[in-house]
């Protein structure tokens, strides 16, 4: 390796690194925040102890809307993954005259600001006269959430080799049969991805949330109202607690992933 | 699409294939209908209602769109602001993810999905959480202030709540939407092309200028996009780390139609900015093939 390219290696390692402690800074702050005893947080902390983590884990309110964000997380992951494996068939695998167009329809709301989606939603259900809630909320992230799995599937469509489900057809399976013995398990690493960023970013996400929940509340919303007005150190513990919440399920997905793909590999 | 091996499958192909794309594609197209473009055509509708009330399809005038372009409102200052926030965020990200993407394409071999997966989750992680957590650590007696005390400085700078603070606050939440699109443009460069440039004699900045640059450029650009338009709608930002000292559009719309409930109004404001984002995204995907971006062979 001649210097400049070692010199090259060592710059763009070290930014690295250096953006990477600042993307994770602010989440060691709050998770700092949450662990210091007292109501109002300084640095250094001179009291470290768990007793926000207690009182948040003890709150009903918060037991309540940790329940709407599962219900809604877990609604969209199952909602979007069946409607975006359609989607990513049509955007990556069939050849069909609406194609390019339809790659391009699809990928609009990805581009689109989050808080005037929203809004634009909660305006769009207030003249149908539907009354806001998280089932609202849902529908919210699934256009947005949608689109965003079709693309993470597409991926994995486009190294799909089509021939393999002719030759299936070939051998005289049926339809089901090849859906359920060639085209799934060979997208399944895809589904799989597809449905781990529905649950998270349905999860994390506050914007829709805000404008389409209606009197309902999610971890996010909470979270967001209370650091406007009201703060306690149950914020930070709270926050805490849903990035590693957060965390504990993208390892999960990843494991689970790994363990398919070696068994696959055998 | 590649030809077909057997000489009846292509027949059959030929047959089952358009119906069949049209079929999976129609559940997104009936969602993003229904949940797209119908609230767009509802805020469109809207926009044209009379100011302050919901009288829609029942009353048509200009006035909202009348009151956004008179010079004498101040609205224009939020465009502004949203604009030079979005142009700057787009700059700053170009150069800072630049190295990184490029890091995770050549460098860093397979330490790179390690890097790509600790930058990707904190897009699972609520931005409020995590500019809240930028407020913490430069809040008085926060960790940067609290630290400079106790090695003996008079603290830190005073830099919350300000301008200059919600654009670090934008180019921190959107720096993934600029880096992968970034590291999926570098792919795309054929790394023997690098390889013969070097082999003719060109130099580093003739190779990177010649050959990565405009072949690395459709992800650039989807980058590039994608960071303006998220930055064009931004108003986490500007609420939390800028303590509301600017009002960006997306604020301005929430305004409408929250605490001044003019519905007209922020539908008016909605549809410029959609209009403006809608024209500029079409234009930028109708010179981009996203199939040899995304990777089909």
């Amino acid at each position: 390796m001649d210097i400049n390219a070692r010199r090259t290696r060592a710059f763009v390692t070290l930014w690295t690194i250096l953006v990477l402690v600042a993307i994770y800074l602010p989440i060691v702050c709050g998770a700092l925040a949450s662990l210091s005893k007292g109501r109002y947080f300084g640095f250094p902390v001179r009291e470290y102890s768990m007793e926000w983590w207690g009182k948040t884990v003890d709150s009903i309110e918060i037991g309540m809307l940790t329940r709407t964000s599962f219900a809604v997380a877990i609604t969209v992951t199952l909602l979007s993954v069946v409607i975006a494996f359609f989607g990513a068939l049509a955007f990556a695998r069939y050849d069909w005259k609406g194609r390019r167009l339809f790659q391009k329809i699809v990928l609009l709301p990805i581009f689109f600001p989050q808080p005037v989606l929203g809004l634009a939603l909660l305006l769009w259900f207030s003249a149908l006269g539907i009354q806001t809630s998280w089932l609202t909320a849902v529908f919210a992230h699934l256009v947005w959430i949608v689109p965003v799995v079709t693309l993470v599937i597409s991926i994995q469509v486009y190294g799909f080799d089509p021939t393999l489900e002719e030759a299936a057809y070939d051998l005289g399976c049926s339809r089901w049969q090849v859906f359920r013995e060639v085209t799934l398990p060979l997208l399944w690493p895809g589904v799989w991805s597809g449905m781990l960023f529905a649950f998270l970013l349905s999860w994390g996400n506050f914007p829709l949330s805000l404008y389409t929940a209606g009197a309902d509340s999610t971890i996010p919303k909470w979270l967001y109202a209370k650091m406007v007005a009201g703060y306690t150190p149950m914020v930070p513990a709270l926050g805490t607690m849903s990035t590693l919440g957060a965390a504990l399920a993208l390892g999960l997905g990843g494991i689970v992933l790994y363990l398919y793909r070696r068994r696959q590999a055998q | 699409m590649r030809a077909t091996p057997s000489w009846w499958g292509a027949e059959a192909i030929a047959l089952r294939l358009p119906a069949a794309g049209t079929r999976a594609a129609l559940p997104v197209a009936l969602l993003l209908t229904a949940g797209f473009v119908a609230p767009l055509v509802a805020i469109i509708a809207y926009s044209f209602a009379t100011p302050r009330s919901f009288d829609v399809f029942s009353s048509f005038t200009l006035e909202n769109y009348a009151g956004i372009f008179d010079t004498s409102n101040t609205v224009w200052l939020s465009f502004l602001w949203s604009g030079l926030f979005a142009i700057a965020t787009v700059a700053l990200l170009a150069v800072f993810a630049y190295p990184i993407a490029y890091g995770m394409d050549r460098l860093f071999g397979r330490w790179s999905s390690l890097v790509s997966i600790l930058f990707v989750f904190p897009l699972f992680v609520s931005e409020n959480v995590r500019l809240y957590g930028w407020v913490l650590f430069f809040i008085k007696n926060g960790v940067l202030d609290g630290s400079l005390k106790a090695v003996g400085f008079d603290g830190g700078p005073d830099i919350l709540f300000t301008p200059g603070m919600i654009l670090a606050g934008m180019v921190y939440t959107y720096l993934p939407f600029m880096l992968f699109p970034m590291t999926l443009g570098l792919a795309m460069v054929p790394k023997d092309l690098i390889d013969a440039a070097r082999d003719l004699g060109a130099s580093r900045l003739q190779i990177w200028r010649e050959v990565e640059l405009p072949l690395a450029m459709p992800g650039i650009l989807i980058g590039m996009l994608l960071t303006f338009v998220l930055g064009i709608g931004a108003v986490a930002e500007a609420k939390i780390l800028g303590g509301q000292s600017v009002i960006v559009i997306a604020h301005d719309i929430e305004i409408a139609f929250t605490y001044s409930q003019n519905w007209p109004l922020g539908s008016a404001l909605a549809v410029v900015i959609t209009l403006f984002i809608g024209v500029l995204t079409l234009a930028v995907f109708g010179k981009l093939d996203l199939d040899r971006l995304l990777g089909r062979r």
